[in-house]
This record gives C-alpha cells, structure tokens and sequence, in this order.
C-alpha cells in the first residue's frame, strides 16, 4: 500500500487560513518547541564540559599559526613588498589578508558559525527515518515534517546556547587580546548575527535536503561522511578561505558552504568591505532560498516514491 | 549492522572458544601460549576481512574517504607552506622534513585506527548492555580479547596514503639543492622501533579511557577527549615550548605522553642522527621508557577496571 495520497492534500481537518488554525498551529508549534527545549537540558552537564573541550584543538591549531608566523616575519622580505610601510615599524605579517591575532579570532569565531549552523545528526536522522518507516508519522498525521524537524532543531540549539554561553565567554573572555580591532561597528555586528541567522538555516535546509537523498538510497552516510569533510575544508573550518590560491579561491567563494563557518567569521573581524556587504548578504539570502525549495522539492518527490508497509 | 556484527562476533568467539576449551592446558610452554595468540588473532583478522569484504562497496567508499581526509590535511599544509619555509623559526622543519613527520602521524593513526579503534569503541557497548560476560568466560586474556577482536582494514588505505607522502618526501629531501638529506639504515631502523612505541603509547591510552566506561557507564566525552588530546600530537612538540604553552608541553610529553609518539621516530627518520645534543638522546631514552610506563599503566587500569565490573541487569 502506498501512503503517498495520504499527503496529496497537507490540509489538516481544521480551518487553515482563519484565525483559528494560525492559534491552533502555533500552540502545536509551542509544544513542539517546548519539549525540545526540555529534552535536552537533561543532558546539561556534559554539554558543559563538551563545549569547553570543543575548544582544544584551537589551541593546537593556535600553537601552529604562531611558529608559522614567526618563521614568516624572519623571512627576508620579499623584494616587491614597498620598502617605506614594512621597513619601518615592525610590520605584522600577514597570509590572505589574516595577521596572527586575526587567524586566532577567526577560529574563535568560526567555533560560534558552527555553533549555529552545524547539524549533527540531522541528515542522518532523515536517512535513519525514511530507512525504518518512521516516516509514515508525517504522512499520516497533521504535522509537517520539515516544519516539525526545525522547531526541534532550534530548541536545541536554544538550549545549546544557554549551556554554552559561559564555556563560550570564558574563552572569549582570555582570548580578547586577539581581537585587534575590538568590537565592530553597529553595522557589522547587524550583520553578523544575520549571517549567523542566515547560516544556521541553510545548514538545516542544505543536511535535510542530503537527508531526504535517503528516499532514493537507503544508505547515506557514506555520502553524508564525504560532505562532512568537503564542508570542513570549504567552509573555511579548517583554515581562513582567503589562504587558497587565487582561482581556487574565487571558485570556493561562490559555493554555499563559505556561509557556515567562513562568512560570519569574516564580517566580524571587517574582512568584507562595508560597500560589498549588502551584496554578499543578498547572496546569502538567494542561498537559503534556493535550499528551502531544494529541501521543500527533494521531500515532495520522495514521498511520491515512498511507498510504506505493515504498521 | 551492529546487530549483525554482534552475531558473528559472539558465534564466532563460541565456536573459538570450544576449539579453546579442546586444546587449552595448565602447562603450556610459554612459546605455545605466544603461537596460540597469534593464531587467534590471525583468525580475528581473517574474520574482520571476511566481514568488510561482504560490504565491499562499503569498503571503498570508506577506503576513499579515508583518502578524502588525507587529501585535504595534505592541501592545507601544502597551502601553509605558500606562505613559509618553515613550521617554526630554526625548528628545521621545513617543507620535506614537515611531510616527513606529517607521514608518520599517518602510519602510527592508521595502525591505532585499523587495530585499536573500532575495539575501543566495541568495548564501552559490551560494558553497557553486559555482553563483556562472555568476553570474560572465554579463556584467553580478557584485554588481548577486548583489544584485538576487531581490525578495520579500510583504515590502511591511510597507511598507504602515508607510504605514498613520506615516498615523496624522502625523495625530495634527498634529491634537493640546499641541505639534502638521506636517512642511514640505522635510523630507519630506530624509525620503526619508535613508531611501534608510538602506536603503543596511543594504544594504552585508548584502552585506559574505554576502561573507564566501566566506572562512569558511558563516555561519549571521553572519546571525543582522545581525539582533542592525540591531536596535540600532529605538530613538532617545538611549536608548544614557548609561552602559555610551556605547561602543556611538560604535560603531554611527561604525565600523557603523546607528544613523544610521532615527535621522537620523525625526527629520528627526518634530521640526522649525528650532531645531536644530550637532551634529543633524553627525549629518545624517555620514549622507550614512558612506552613501558603507558603499557604497564593501561594494564593496570585495565585490571582495576574489570574488578568493578558488575555486569548489565539482563
């Protein structure tokens, strides 16, 4: 038997345009939302403790920049570098525009792009979902799984947040000296926490969309563990993106992926120049649009071809 | 698959363990004892052969994953190395010698992740739902069990991506303008010894975390722990030795000691042996001895651990 007709029509019994089905809609969303958020306070302890850990390899990878940057200011400066700016003071060296201070807060700041947008186990979930029939629920009853996966999403990264703020201020707090340029500008700030807004969604959209390739192969985390380590590189995770040599840099910024770790991280240290960065945000926006109706087009053709069996 | 897996495991470990109970005696010779582990664990290995071939296009996909990783550690050093001739100022470790010691980390993971790994992990589920009873009926030595039981072939395709980079970069470094240099036989022999000691030293560590699920139930963190501890392996322990890092360079090369495990058999293999100052000898002397330390200490904690065992309420 087919379920699929069962989603032909997502309207629930009750009116769903009037004022009544909003209210009834959002007291579903509340719950939702609030059993989240609960569900996972439980675990707040070892959050705690795994977050402050979180923090651990920074500190290698701040040991590595730190010898690399003092084998570069030893270097013989290179001969087309103008004589008068780095001759006179102590010149800070830079790679791709980054000073040592600067690549330190920019792997702090990638810790918080990646608080928002990475989603551990949501792809999975999916893939694990469609997998084992789960997903009938969704077809059967009045509640949309992508709508219902978000809320739960965002509760726990709520959560997430409230465990992790003290951890998160800690660090910051001892690494402030890193941040050469202090706090941004009213501007900036704006638009980083859009950029992280923004990154937190299309990090769900993109991995529920990589999810749902589960309703065309029943195994996906091979896939899955291959964009993991695609988007740990091309993120700028693992380094800041202006390293990469020229053309494939240029080709890097035009992926998606710069908005989950790189993007945020840049706008706040002003690496995006103030007059690109309403583009660059607009881009960002056509992003996420693109993966919602991605993710929205992936589970409507996949529940045309579920086909579910037994109870 | 985890089921699956279980199924063969234990089968498999109850046919091994009647084929035990038909030759095992009191008074074995030592050298038949050493014969008769070895044995069981070619056939460990065999099975676990058996096992990823059934999953072949697993196998590879998880092979060139695994290539995947390598690739990119490759391609980020490759892009440090853009921008400076060395990790470090007068550390020596400069481009070749740095893929050198970046193979080594290779070959002592791929060995810890092939053989190690997947046990460990297999070890805190048997503590959690009860199954290490039957680990502790049969009768050969509950941690060679715990330890061996399991190899993940897939994890060598890195100990071949390790022989590919540490090919090139011997030949580089030894064909090069300024400052060649060709590792004598003596140093590669030291090379394999101290890159056995490394993979020991990473082995007690892993046993000795895993050994405490037994205690704390189930230790998600712990694991993650033996990722942000072994990664501080990766680079020259020089890079520590300076600052606010003066404290972790002491730690993890004296309490923990996983700054000597790829530090001591690259340097040996990468810069040569000769001009040497009393200190490196010390460092080199240190390795042998905290490798004795780390495998007596797992061993310990690994015996401790199990008379706390209580088994899971079925």
């Amino acid at each position: 038997m087919s379920v699929t007709n069962w989603n032909a029509a997502p309207s629930p019994p009750f009116d769903d345009t009037g004022f009544g089905g909003w209210r009834h809609r959002f007291s579903v969303w509340r719950r939702v939302f609030s059993t989240a958020l609960s569900e996972r306070l439980v675990y707040r302890g070892d959050f705690a403790l795994g977050t402050l850990m979180r923090f651990l390899p920074i500190v290698t990878q701040i040991f590595l920049w730190w010898a690399v940057f003092d084998a570069i200011s030893d270097q013989p400066v290179a001969p087309d570098a103008s004589g008068e700016e780095s001759g006179g003071v102590a010149a800070e060296a830079e790679i791709g525009e980054f000073s040592f201070p600067d690549i330190v807060a920019y792997y702090l700041l990638t810790m918080i792009a990646r608080a928002f947008s990475s989603m551990p186990g949501l792809a999975s979930g999916i893939a694990l979902q469609i997998r084992e029939g789960e997903i009938k629920r969704y077809l059967i009853q009045p509640i949309d799984l992508i709508g219902f996966l978000l809320l739960n999403r965002i509760a726990h990264k709520i959560a997430y947040y409230v465990i992790a703020f003290l951890p998160f201020a800690l660090v910051f707090y001892l690494c402030r000296d890193y941040f050469e340029g202090g706090f941004p500008p009213t501007h900036q700030f704006i638009a980083f926490l859009g950029s992280l807004v923004m990154g937190f969604l299309i990090g769900f959209f993109l991995e529920a969309a990589i999810g749902m390739i589960g309703f065309w192969f029943l195994e996906v985390s091979s896939l899955l563990f291959l964009y993991m380590l695609f988007s740990f590189f091309l993120s700028g995770h693992m380094f800041p993106l202006t390293l990469l040599p020229g053309p494939v840099e240029t080709v890097v910024q035009f992926l998606p992926l710069k908005y989950l770790a790189y993007f945020p991280a840049a706008v706040f240290l002003g690496k995006v120049p103030d007059e690109e960065l309403p583009t660059e945000m607009l881009i960002q926006a056509a992003w996420l649009t693109f993966f919602i109706i991605v993710c929205r087009i992936a589970y409507a053709r996949g529940v045309a071809r579920y086909s579910g069996f037994g109870g | 698959m985890p089921a699956a897996w279980l199924v063969t495991a234990v089968l498999g470990a109850d046919l091994m363990s009647v084929w035990h109970r038909a030759e095992v005696s009191t008074d074995e010779p030592k050298g038949n004892q050493w014969r008769r582990y070895l044995r069981v664990f070619r056939t460990f290995a065999a099975n676990s052969l058996v096992r990823d071939m059934t999953f072949r296009a697993n196998f590879v996909i998880e092979s060139l994953s695994s290539l995947g990783w390598t690739a990119m550690n490759v391609g980020f050093y490759l892009i440090i190395f853009q921008y400076t001739n060395s990790i470090g100022e007068d550390t020596g470790w400069d481009q070749e010698r740095f893929f050198l010691f970046l193979a080594t980390t290779w070959f002592i993971n791929s060995i810890v992740q092939a053989f190690f790994m997947p046990n460990a992990q297999e070890f805190s589920e048997l503590i959690r739902t009860g199954g290490l009873d039957f680990a502790l009926l049969k009768p050969i030595d509950t941690q060679f069990l715990i330890s061996f039981r399991r190899v993940s072939w897939s994890s060598l395709a890195n100990f071949f991506a390790g022989i590919v980079i540490a090919t090139i970069a011997l030949w580089r470094l030894a064909t090069r303008e300024v400052d060649p240099h060709v590792p004598t036989v003596l140093s590669a022999a030291l090379y394999v010894l101290f890159c056995g000691c490394g993979v020991a030293i990473m082995y007690s560590l892993m046993i000795s975390l895993s050994a405490t699920s037994i205690w704390l139930g189930r230790n998600q963190t712990l694991y993650n722990f033996w990722f942000y501890i072994t990664n501080f392996s990766r680079y020259p322990m020089e890079i520590y030795n300076r600052g606010w890092g003066v404290p972790l360079y002491g730690f993890f090369t004296f309490v923990v000691p996983v700054l000597v495990v790829v530090n001591v058999p690259a340097r040996l293999l990468a810069k040569p042996i000769d001009p040497r100052t009393s200190e490196e000898w010390m460092l080199i002397g240190w390795a042998l001895l905290a490798t004795a330390m780390s495998v007596w200490a797992s061993r310990q904690v690994f015996r401790r651990a199990l008379v706390s065992y209580r088994s899971a309420s079925s």
